[in-house]
């Protein structure tokens, strides 16, 4: 039996039938073709698939889709602002070197961004702290940290 | 190659970012397809069984099902999985792309099921009913190799795969008679799961009209995967494209060809549906090649001044059930880098190539030379414990001095170019090593377990050359073409998957033409618009890639300036060209044309004698391999309470020759130290006595976290690699190769007092409190 949900995604209201079953990384990627939200594992510990739900970040691999009807969600692909221009978080992420496949990207950009949203201004250890729900294979983490120290210290500016 | 200058060394921030910050970027699983299907794999659940039955007769009347494939069916019409052989008594023992008569590892494909969604593949799958009769696992390396419990297969004795050896017995066994001092260690290097974020998968579609398969697939090797597909299936190699679109990370794992992307291929032909596959997590663990796996009995002969007469290893290389692409030469990896960094008089390795019920080991970040590095250098180091010397001038006295460059190894191998003083100088200066041996002793004097440890690397880098690859060749290709309107397309045979090429080589053509950056692209990872390339792995993307690249800009740059010759109406002699434009030596008034206008000019109205167009696809075969060199030094303290290390500091001097862009390169150090950190602390693939898999999800298997790794300190030397036109050494493996016995060694230091040798990794809290406390 499917039940009819209706979200909102960087936006746009979205109604659709879907089967309870349906994740809500397979609802975005799948249904709305927002495939900027990866899949890495099985369960919720790399963290590629985060994406905020009502400004919290959650594992969208282990909630369904039903479970986020009448929400508002960003993905990383309602990041950037309409004109094009970078989030400081991408900025940092682009500017610090701090990606190289890409992959987890999109799910660290996400929990950053609830993580500054906390705490505007954190320390090597906090930032440390608090992307250790999201694995990355490329970095090391080292230029992952300077690029939200970027961002912070661009948002500051900016605030 | 004009000397480095412009924008080549400098740090340029990624073309290849915006796109995968923004969401954009398009990975296997991102592509769909009209009336696309999915496949879902029924893996074994046991390690080792004969397969009764197999009833698929309730999966393939599920709605929605399209078809269910067993290896029966593929019999004949679908060829085995292809690997090299190496070695003369090597044995590849037949491997199925879907098993039909036993199981040898948990998660081999049993059966697939193809249908309309993903769901109802996995639904379907669950109604295929599987009679096994269980037999007894493989596991344990060493009782495999003396055939017990069982042998995996039937044609290989003793479950030896093939036996390798390197260097010289003899000249070996008279070292250790005259060696004043002998240590020896067994070491075990653990299998490993390379775990890129994201996992494999493809897509295949068959266009029926064309009779051609393309299939979009998470690899480092497209040309190889479309040879080994039209081998495999009987498909004209000219029919198939194989499309690697963005790429997860690889670490190795994906410089293969695995079963299922064969029987996607297969279906899609079947069915003329596009069929779909994409690996979850535990699918991954369980299927993708592992790394690793070794056991080395080592033994070092020295004079008590620390002079190193020979090293001599016995080592036991786990396989797995079956040989992936390249598995076979992984273990020789280890044996010509045996020595490492240092000039000794004799060195004999022999290593057991042995088949267990695991999933097969490959490729993995570094590929059989962590393994060397890491036992060289511990035993170095527990040697000078032995001899009561400084780890730094043991290293010193024994490395092969910068003027014996190349330099012959006893085990088989040139060395390009070297000055490892240089390097351990710098790491030394940079850790302020003296400092911190007091503090570390003074710690210790107080009852805390601080250590420090050190690893002094030589490694071996940039695959080729073809004669020392017999088996698949060691040179890549470029194209560089100049499009009318004056930009500049590069299409690299090379297949990076995160490395950051698409910026270097746009660099290197912006600097060479003096082009605007931005009007250079990169393309590469397509098969339909590449030159046959060999991909990348072995940290060869710039070192021959790269290579290929400078000739093909040569040769454009030659043509180029005759063109411009004619337009300027001077010999060509006198035509130089900088900053974008060709002038006439000497010439007063500045007569000049610019390369676009070069450009415009080959394609519009050629001059007689002159062929039109400009561009050219150049093939680079190295003259040697590359070896990039080292030293990390790195500090550390365990909590007596709990076990767990904390980094008081980490520093690494890496030499990687010339740096195109050292923004990267520092990347690729990073990530290095990443994995080669983790292997000494945490990640560890643990199988069971009966051959069940215990690491089947990343709850068990663990990727450290941002909370569990240090902050680096890098520093880096410059010996320019002899070999290519660019004296680049390659940087993708450095830092796991150097950082794991670099931990090592500094845990054990910290534990020195506790009078214990070698712990074996990964040095888990749990291991290091109970050394602590004796229980």
């Amino acid at each position: 039996m499917k039940r009819t949900i209706t979200l909102t995604v960087n936006g746009t209201t979205y109604t659709r039938d879907v089967e309870p079953r349906t994740l809500l990384v397979h609802f975005l990627r799948e249904e709305l073709a927002l495939t900027g939200t990866h899949i890495g594992c099985d369960t919720s510990q790399c963290g590629a698939c985060t994406v905020l739900l009502n400004g919290n970040s959650i594992k969208s691999c282990t909630a369904f889709a039903v479970q986020a009807d009448g929400g508002e969600i960003t993905t990383i692909e309602g990041l950037a602002a309409e004109d094009g221009k970078l989030h400081p978080l991408q900025e940092g992420f682009w500017e610090e070197h701090g990606l190289q496949c890409g992959y987890c990207t999109p799910g660290m950009i996400l929990s950053s961004e609830q993580l500054l949203q906390r705490n505007p201004n954190p320390s090597e250890e906090e930032i440390r702290k608090g992307i250790e729900g999201n694995l990355c294979r490329c970095t090391g983490y080292q230029n992952i940290v300077k690029a939200v120290q970027h961002a912070a210290k661009n948002s500051a500016a900016k605030a | 190659m004009g000397a480095i200058s412009g924008m080549v060394g400098a740090r340029i921030k990624r073309r290849e970012d915006p796109r995968l910050i923004t969401g954009n970027a398009s990975y296997t699983d991102d592509f769909k397809f009209v009336n696309m299907s999915y496949a879902h794999f029924l893996r074994s659940d046991y390690a080792h069984a004969r397969i009764k039955s197999i009833d698929t007769s309730a999966a393939k009347k599920h709605p929605g099902v399209l078809a269910v494939l067993t290896g029966e069916d593929l019999k004949g019409k679908a060829g085995e999985m292809v690997a090299v052989p190496f070695g003369a008594n090597c044995i590849i023992p037949p491997h199925s792309a879907i098993t039909s008569d036993k199981v040898r590892y948990v998660g081999e494909v049993v059966a697939v099921v193809i249908a309309d969604d993903r769901a109802t593949a996995r639904d379907a799958s669950e109604l295929i009913s599987v009679e096994y009769e269980e037999l007894p696992a493989v596991v344990d390396i060493e009782e495999a190799a003396k055939g017990l419990p069982a042998l995996v297969h039937d044609g290989i004795p003793n479950n030896i795969g093939a036996t390798l050896e390197f260097g010289d017995a003899a000249k070996t066994k008279e070292a250790f008679a005259n060696a004043e001092v002998i240590v020896e260690q067994r070491f075990n290097n653990q299998r490993l799961a390379p775990s890129p974020m994201e996992g494999r998968g493809c897509v295949a579609v068959w266009q029926k009209g064309e009779d051609a398969l393309t299939l979009y697939t998470s690899t480092q090797i497209p040309h190889y995967t479309r040879t080994f597909l039209a081998l495999t299936l009987s498909i004209p190699e000219h029919q198939v494209r194989v499309v690697a679109p963005e790429v997860g990370g690889g670490f190795g794992a994906k410089l293969n060809y695995y079963p299922e992307e064969l029987v996607c291929a297969y279906a899609a032909r079947k069915l003329g549906r596009p069929v779909k596959w994409s690996e979850t997590r535990s699918e991954s663990l369980a299927s993708m090649i592992h790394g690793r796996g070794q056991i080395d009995y080592v033994r070092i002969a020295a004079n008590k001044d620390g002079t190193i007469l020979g090293i001599d290893i016995t080592a036991y290389q786990d396989i797995g059930a079956y040989y992936q692409v390249l598995t076979a030469c992984i273990s020789a990896l280890t044996g010509l880098m045996a020595t490492g960094a240092y000039d000794m008089p004799a060195a004999y390795f022999k290593v057991y190539n042995v088949i267990t019920n695991k999933v097969s080991t490959d490729a993995y970040r570094g590929a059989g030379r962590p393994e060397a590095t890491y036992f060289i250098e511990r035993i170095v180091t527990l040697l000078a414990n032995e001899l009561g010397m400084d780890q730094a001038e043991i290293r010193r006295k024994n490395f092969i001095p910068k003027e014996k460059f190349p330099f012959a190894t006893p085990v088989g191998l040139t060395y390009d170019s070297g000055d490892y003083d240089i390097a351990l100088d710098k790491a030394l200066e940079m850790f302020d090593y003296a400092n911190m041996q007091k503090m570390a002793a003074d710690a210790r004097a107080n009852g805390r377990y601080v250590g420090i440890g050190m690893s002094s690397y030589s490694e071996v880098c940039g695959m080729g050359p073809s004669k020392g690859m017999f088996t698949s060749g060691g040179w890549e290709s470029a194209t560089l073409r100049f499009e009318k309107t004056g930009k500049a397309t590069v299409f690299s045979g090379a297949s990076p998957h995160g490395q950051g090429q698409e910026t270097s080589f746009a660099q290197m053509v912006a600097t060479e033409f003096g082009l605007d950056y931005n009007d250079v692209i990169v393309k590469h990872g397509d098969t339909g618009n590449t030159s046959y390339g060999l991909g990348t792995y072995g940290s060869r993307g710039t070192a021959v890639g790269g290579a290929a690249l400078a000739m093909a800009i040569e040769t454009v740059k030659e043509k180029a300036r005759k063109i411009a010759a004619s337009m300027l109406e001077a010999s060509e002699e006198d035509v130089v060209f900088d900053t974008g434009k060709y002038t006439v030596k000497g010439a007063a008034g500045g007569k000049s044309v610019t390369i676009q206008e070069v450009v415009f000019r080959a394609y519009v109205n050629p001059f007689d004698g002159i062929e039109p167009g400009l561009e050219s696809t150049r093939f680079f075969e190295p003259t040697n391999f590359t070896f990039p060199f080292g030293t990390h030094i790195c500090a550390v303290e365990i909590d007596a309470d709990t076990g767990e290390v904390k980094f008081l500091k980490y520093v690494a001097v890496d030499d990687v020759g010339n740096q195109i862009n050292p923004l990267l390169v520092e990347g690729q150090v990073h990530g290095g130290l990443a994995q080669g950190i983790a292997q000494a602390l945490y990640e560890e693939v643990v199988y069971d006595s009966d051959g069940q898999l215990v690491t089947g999800t990343l709850m068990d298997y663990t990727v450290p976290n941002a909370t569990e790794l240090p902050h680096f300190e890098l520093g880096s030397t410059c010996t320019p690699s002899p070999v290519n036109p660019m004296g680049v050494k390659g940087v993708g493996e450095a830092g796991t190769i150097a950082s794991t016995p670099c931990v090592v060694n500094a845990l054990m230091d910290a534990l020195i007092n506790t009078g214990i040798k070698d712990i074996d990794m990964p040095l888990r809290p749990e291991k290091l409190w109970r050394a602590i406390h004796g229980k």
